[in-house]
């Protein structure tokens, strides 16, 4: 374990009080869960963490996952299951938070210690208004408003965030909002009480990066306008970099180091972080052969392509809107967009999944969607892929030796001692001992699934992968092994690929060219270098600039400088 | 869409449902083998012309389909028809549908207000003993014959300590009511129970029961104010369908408890062959259950706003 010695060392004594006192005082902090009601040993989620939050500052927790980030947070609030043990002390001004009992520490909740979530879609109660969750906040903490008065406070907050028509919008329910702005009105309404202290968890994770600017914008805002200090918990070094203070890192349950952001950055003490640092894709990666082969006939090809799907109501939605692009064969093609700007749709189109309304999809010589139910099997056969969730693409009664020789046995009618041969060779080729063809899904990481993914997707040598998001679910550490054994594989098989992300950096490190997406269409394609660092289309530049880099002076500048454009 | 739109879409499914429904159990019921006419003379054969009289004025010299439409056509103009023997079906239903609709909606109200609670219950104390006797007694509930219950519950609570009547309706609604009520009411009581617990146990584990909690409110509010409602949806639906399962019920529990309500008529009717009778006694009976169908998708609207704004 590489620890360095924290810069405030863990003692049990209360906080000074005095003009430069914490306003959050974590001391020793441990958290264990009991497994199997204790037929299991107790797992340990938090270690020992100690750490003050300042008036006014944006403190960061970071880390992957299982590194304690969220938990020791949630702990804060009693919000644990009842299978968790806390220790520790955690003074809020002069109150002892893990002291509290049940009644107390629901006064302390919202009031002086409020906190948003990843999902803020599913945060907010769906069967009531935003207005009356606003107002049931207010009810509970600040009695003796009358209903007027709540309804204008609950405006205030809503202008506050910047959500438009504020006096509107208190009687949308939450499924009229987008993710955006629920997470907006969850925002205000931990706001509502101007509590001492705002934790959020991953509060932008969940959304686009464009709509994610916006709420690190309004973060940022607030800063100046209540007196709040804020516990940011996130996993993504762009986000720290754009919006905090000082930095914890954790790991294991145990904080590895802390720094002032812009010393974490550019010296970071522990191993960890370094690796951590690393890890996390950044545009501007150097120029490496490709393998493009220009002559052959495309691997894919799409063209004038529209998808539309029949809505509610008989309105038509348009997924897709005159789509035009190629896969040479060995060439990797990032497709890069938000959600619900048709990249996903495109690739299903590809394997034959999705309706084409007009157009037509070529993939490796044959027409999608005409021609006999065998000929579009025998296409499929020379196509592989890769989705985004490997434990919801894999069949968990399967082993995984089941999982890769499936497409074997089916296509190439391998059996017995063959297939398990070219099971071994598969899950060695993906950096898996062969002996684990007999463990379940079940078993193994997140990581080590997608590889599994990947070698089932390569297992008839097939000329197009499609790989939609397979890393969006991954920690980054993490990504970086899949990225690099991704782009060792596609070297040596040279297969196609339509590699569809939302991350520009990402596709950064392996397309040869990238194509943007933006509501159906097509907004942008051409070589990486040329997309990247010098986008023609308005869309790809603000994509750009939404996406906050892991450097604290670079994305500060990088700031400034959109915000002075916007005004 | 608005709320007048979607009960006029809702109406208009429901006429659907309703004739097609009507025209399955006609053509059942006068394809049934054996002569209704002839049955009617008993031992002695009819002379034929009377019978050829009786077939042409009940048009059963017609095809069926002619005879549904004939049905229809009175059935427009308020007339449920009249049995074999001259009566009109509408007369002897009307004497005896407020006894099985008190009967069905009694139970109905049982398993809503028990179910619902011991739902409640058991979902927010998962794992406890108050949770387990819940699951155990669903079980048992849910496994016993719906006839075993009623004779058994008559003979204790009615006979031996005489808690409620034995039999009849003499002493009106509640009183001669409830203990039939609760006997059919048993298995779907059970089954709402268990869906509501389900329901319960996944809501507390949400998202935004989380931020419930996160926001300080004390757990009255968030049971009371969000968990309730939130799980009472699922289970809505469940409760429309089991109003067809209680209606049905009713056939045998009139019996047992002696109650002169339809499920009685409509058991006399089939064994009789009169067709008229059960036909009269069906449509009738769907027609309640659908509309009760129609009063819970309505609340389902009321309830979830995400239906609302479809």
């Amino acid at each position: 374990m590489t620890t360095t010695p924290a810069s405030t060392p863990p003692t049990n004594d209360p906080p000074t009080s005095g003009s430069t006192a914490p306003v959050l005082a974590v001391r020793d902090l441990t958290v264990t869960f009991q497994v199997d009601s204790g037929r299991a040993p107790d797992v340990a989620a938090v270690r020992g963490l100690s750490y003050d939050l300042m008036p006014g500052e944006v403190l960061a927790l970071v880390g992957e996952s299982g590194s304690g980030k969220s938990v020791s947070s949630m702990a804060l609030l009693g919000l644990l299951p009842p299978t968790a043990t806390v220790t520790g002390t955690a003074h809020l001004g002069q109150d002892d938070l893990l002291a509290m009992g049940r009644a107390e520490l629901s006064q302390v909740r919202g009031r002086r210690l409020a906190m948003i979530f990843q999902d803020p879609s599913g945060a907010l109660d769906p069967v009531f208004t935003i207005g009356f969750q606003l107002g049931e906040m207010l009810r509970r903490h600040v009695p003796g408003l009358s209903r007027a008065e709540r309804r204008e406070r609950a405006t205030e907050l809503l202008r506050m965030v910047d959500l438009p028509d504020p006096e509107q919008r208190l009687r949308f329910y939450p499924h009229q909002l987008s993710g955006g702005q629920c997470q907006r009105v969850m925002i205000a309404m931990a706001l509502a009480c101007d509590p001492e202290v705002l934790v959020a968890d991953e509060p932008t994770t969940a959304l686009d990066v464009t709509v994610q600017q916006e709420i690190l914008d309004v973060l940022r805002r607030l800063r100046g306008r209540t007196s709040a200090a804020i516990v940011l918990i996130t996993h993504d070094m762009g986000v720290v970099a754009d919006l905090a203070d000082r930095v914890v890192v954790m790991r294991h349950g145990e904080a590895v180091e802390q720094a002032p952001v812009a010393q974490l950055f550019a010296e970071p003490a522990a191993a960890y972080t370094r690796t951590l640092l690393a890890a996390v894709p950044r545009i501007g990666a150097p120029e490496r052969p490709s393998g493009v082969d220009a002559r052959d006939r495309p691997a894919l090809n799409v063209e004038d392509l529209v998808v539309e799907y029949r809505g509610r109501r008989g309105r038509t939605v348009r997924a897709v809107d005159g789509v035009n692009l190629t896969v040479q064969p060995g060439e990797i093609l990032g497709l890069v967009g938000e959600s619900g700007s048709g990249k996903s749709t495109l690739g299903r189109c590809a394997l034959g999944l999705a309706p084409l309304t007009s157009g037509v999809v070529e993939v490796v010589g044959t027409r999608v969607g005409i021609g006999s139910r065998a000929a579009a099997r025998a296409a499929r056969q020379r196509v592989g892929v890769v989705f985004q969730n490997p434990a919801a693409s894999m069949n968990p009664r399967y082993t995984v030796g089941q999982s890769i020789g499936e497409p074997l046995a089916v296509h190439a009618g391998l059996r017995g001692p063959a297939l398990r041969a070219r099971v071994a060779e598969l899950l060695e080729s993906v950096e898996l001992p062969a002996a684990w063809a007999e463990r379940y899904p079940h078993e193994l990481s997140g990581g080590q699934r997608q590889r599994v993914a990947i070698a089932r997707a390569i297992a008839l040598d097939p000329e197009l992968l499609i790989a939609d998001e397979p890393t969006s679910a991954l920690d980054v550490s993490v990504q970086a092994t899949v990225l690099d054994l991704f782009r060792e594989i596609q070297q040596r098989l040279r297969f196609a690929c339509l590699f569809i992300s939302h991350d520009l950096a990402v596709v950064d490190e392996l397309a040869d060219r990238v194509a943007v997406m933006h509501q159906g269409r097509l907004v942008e394609v051409g070589a990486r270098h040329q997309v990247l660092q010098n986008p023609q289309d308005d869309y790809t530049r603000r994509l750009l600039a939404a996406a906050p880099v892991p450097d604290p002076a670079d994305q500060a500048r990088r700031r400034e400088e959109r915000l002075r454009e916007a005004s | 869409m608005t709320a007048a739109q979607a009960v006029t879409r809702r109406l208009a499914e429901l006429v659907l449902v309703f004739l097609g429904v009507m025209f399955i159990i006609y053509v059942m019921v006068f394809t049934l083998p054996g002569d209704p006419i002839m049955a009617l003379g008993g031992d002695r054969p009819l002379p034929e012309n009377v019978v050829a009289e009786l077939r042409s004025r009940y048009h059963l010299d017609e095809p069926v389909w002619k005879q549904y439409l004939y049905y229809l056509q009175g059935l427009a103009q308020g007339d449920l028809g009249t049995n074999f023997s001259g009566q009109p079906v509408a007369d002897r239903l009307a004497a005896r549908w407020p006894v099985t609709i008190a009967l069905a909606l009694t139970a109905w109200g049982i398993e809503l207000v028990i179910g619902v609670g011991l739902g409640l219950y058991a979902g927010l104390r998962r794992g406890r003993v108050g949770d387990r006797v819940v699951l155990a007694g669903t079980i048992l509930a849910a496994s016993v014959p719906v006839f075993v219950v009623a004779v058994s519950a008559q003979l204790v609570f009615g006979v031996q300590l005489g808690w409620f009547p034995v039999a009849g309706t003499t002493q009106g609604w509640p009183t001669a009511y409830l203990l039939p009520a609760a006997c059919i009411a048993v298995f779907g009581l059970a089954s709402i129970a268990r869906l509501m617990r389900g329901s319960v146990i996944d809501t507390m584990s949400s998202d935004f029961v989380r931020t419930l909690w996160a926001k300080g409110l004390t757990r009255r509010q968030v049971v009371g104010v969000h968990v309730t409602r939130n799980s009472a949806i699922p289970v809505l639906t469940y409760l429309a369908i089991d109003l067809g399962y209680l209606l049905g019920g009713t056939v045998i529990i009139e019996g047992i408890f002696n109650l002169p309500g339809v499920g009685q008529l409509l058991f006399q009717a089939i064994r009789a062959h009169e067709g008229p009778t059960v036909v009269g006694v069906s449509t009738a009976l769907i027609i309640v259950f659908l509309v009760a169908n129609l009063v819970v998708d309505l609340l389902h609207t009321a309830l979830d706003p995400r239906i609302r704004h479809e």
